[in-house]
């Protein structure tokens, strides 16, 4: 471990690099399947793989998508495209080139404003998000003298999203990372799980002495399979070239491997190191020109953006900034916290009931609202119940709530009647029960009137007992305060 | 144009292409006369001419996202020089 000084006396500098594989039906030049987990090279064409003669065709979803992604970054979208061709040679690529965009990527620039979990906000800028298509799969397998390729992967689509290297902190990476999954998700181009590849993510981290004018040489790490292992391996990359710089030894340009199990990064033996990729203009695909009609075609198209839910929830209605980050952190929440204010009528109170019994019920059970038993229109009958003074909010989240969830079909009316939980808001049957409380405290209401009101919530508490639950707490209070001051 | 041996092996490498030691000098020198050839371009001023990237004035040439065209698993590993039942087989490379 190096000391906090030590580490002080350096800028970090990360670059990254985020591939995104699309939400098709088809692949990006070519009419098979887009399909994970099938078995083997099931999924495959004569033009994924290949074959001379063959001539690719643009999947139309494909730049739909990538456009939606650059419009929710705020990027400037081309207005005119082409593909071309990055060659290089490698088993499971089989055409000897990779399809890419380098010289006219479909968007340019954009910002995704992200807040860390220390809570420190930051803009991050993007150079530019290009579509390409994905490689097949090597597998090398200990033991076995032959590589197996497996090209069901191969032309599935992608876009890749760059960052500027402004990047300092892996924390930053992290939240920059959770960001970009979300608005995928918001957005319904992708399903952005990176244990199952379909978002990886790629980090060019170097370091550079803090007031330095000239960036350090960076390497390039790879192979992490999820937001925590990004940050894992950068933290190591960060120590590992201070370490090599204060001991005199110069950071090599390279691609480095991020192994999970030691949680340290170690340089790819590739036979491959002269990277000229000779790029040149892909004359198999048309030119693309984005017009206004598609564009306003696409902008018609998408959703509410998580930060535009949270302005809403916080200026419209009047919820914590906190609670509204909660609320939007997937679109499905959004969605269902929003039916419910809308059944109710009172987004405050809606947002109270998401934030606590809601909440605690997803994670207790370990699920996404989406498996929650309730309807929004269920949650609603028993907040209205509560609206409307017929049972307590107590009686509400802990005894009719998980009733509820055991029968979602159930009424919230119905089993407080059968279970004998309709809130006592009559003060004719309370005073009584307020009586008694008093006369056996006698004591206690001898110091209250003394001036220790601080007892009333005691008596409450008593009363609250006497009648199970079922007593307006609101009445209780007032009734007690008139019968203390006789 | 003049080029070097060493443009030459770097050529070939990125070709994955062989070629006979003793032939090197030749084909050194057809290639400088292919590229002296091609430099006559070079005297066209082209500074405010938009490269030409497709011969063809077609744009905008999409698919529909639908499945189709598919080739059976059996038909693509057919004339694969090294198979199993489920995968390509290709020499070792070591990542």
């Amino acid at each position: 471990m190096l000391s906090q000084k030590l580490i002080d006396k350096y800028q970090p500098v990360i670059g990254l690099e985020v591939h995104v594989q699309l939400l098709t039906a088809s692949k990006i030049f070519a009419g098979d399947d887009n399909l994970y987990g099938s078995a083997p090279n099931r999924n495959v064409s004569v033009i994924t793989l290949g074959h001379p003669g063959t001539l690719p065709r643009m999947n139309k979803k494909v730049i739909r998508h990538a456009i939606k992604m650059g419009l929710a970054c705020g990027s400037t979208i081309s207005k005119y495209q082409v593909f071309d061709r990055k060659n290089y040679f490698y088993p499971d690529l089989p055409k000897g080139y990779q399809t890419t965009q380098d010289s006219t990527p479909v968007c340019i620039g954009g910002v995704v404003p992200v807040k860390t979990l220390s809570g420190f906000r930051k803009e991050i800028i993007l150079n530019r998000i290009h579509m390409e298509e994905d490689a097949g799969k090597s597998i090398h397998l200990v033991g076995e003298k032959d590589t197996l390729v497996d090209f069901n992967r191969a032309g599935v689509p992608l876009i890749e999203i760059v960052t500027e290297p402004m990047i300092h902190t892996a924390e930053e990476a992290a939240a920059f990372l959770q960001e970009i999954r979300k608005l995928v998700r918001y957005l319904e181009i992708s399903d952005g799980n990176m244990e199952e590849g379909s978002m990886r993510c790629d980090a060019n981290v170097s370091v550079m002495l803090k007031g330095a004018k000239e960036l350090g040489k960076k390497a390039e790490v790879k192979n992490m399979n999820s937001i925590r292992n990004v940050s894992h391996a950068i933290n190591h990359e960060i120590e590992r070239q201070i370490t090599e710089i204060e001991k005199g030894n110069e950071i090599i340009s390279e691609t480095r491997t991020f192994d999970v199990a030691s949680g340290t990064t170690s340089g790819m033996r590739t036979k491959e190191e002269l990277n000229d990729y000779r790029y040149f203009p892909e004359p198999d695909l048309s030119p693309m020109e984005v017009t206004d009609q598609l564009l306003s075609e696409i902008k018609a198209e998408m959703p509410a953006l998580p930060k535009e839910l949270v302005q809403l929830f916080v200026e419209s209605y009047g919820l914590p900034e906190y609670d509204a980050y909660v609320l939007t952190d997937t679109k499905e929440l959004a969605v269902y916290f929003q039916k419910l204010g809308e059944v109710t009528g009172d987004f405050k109170t809606s947002s109270n009931w998401m934030m606590g019994p809601v909440k605690s019920y997803l994670n207790d059970s370990g699920i996404e609202i989406d498996s929650f038993p309730l309807s929004p229109d269920q949650m609603g009958l028993l907040i209205k119940a509560v609206q409307s003074k017929v049972v307590s909010q107590s009686v509400a989240t802990q005894k009719i709530l998980p009733v509820m969830i055991e029968k979602p079909d159930s009424d919230p009316m119905q089993i407080a009647k059968e279970m004998n939980l309709i809130q006592d808001s009559d003060s004719n049957s309370l005073q009584p029960i307020i009586d008694e409380v008093l006369s056996a405290n006698q004591a206690k209401v001898a110091e209250y009137k003394k001036g220790r009101k601080g007892l009333l919530g005691m008596f409450v508490g008593e009363v609250m007992k006497k009648s199970k639950g079922k007593a307006d707490p609101k009445l209780t209070n007032k009734l007690l305060k008139e019968s203390l001051s006789v | 144009m003049k080029l070097n041996q060493e443009t030459l092996q770097k050529i070939a490498h990125l070709a994955r292409l062989e070629f006979d030691p003793k032939s090197g000098d030749q084909m050194l020198k057809d290639m400088e006369e292919i590229l002296t050839w091609v430099e006559k371009l070079d005297e066209l001023d082209t500074e405010n001419v938009a490269p030409l990237t497709h011969v063809s004035s077609e744009i905008n040439v999409y698919r529909p996202d639908e499945v189709a065209n598919k080739a059976t698993h059996e038909s693509a590993l057919f004339n694969a020089p090294k198979k199993d039942e489920d995968y390509f087989r290709v020499p070792k490379v070591l990542d």
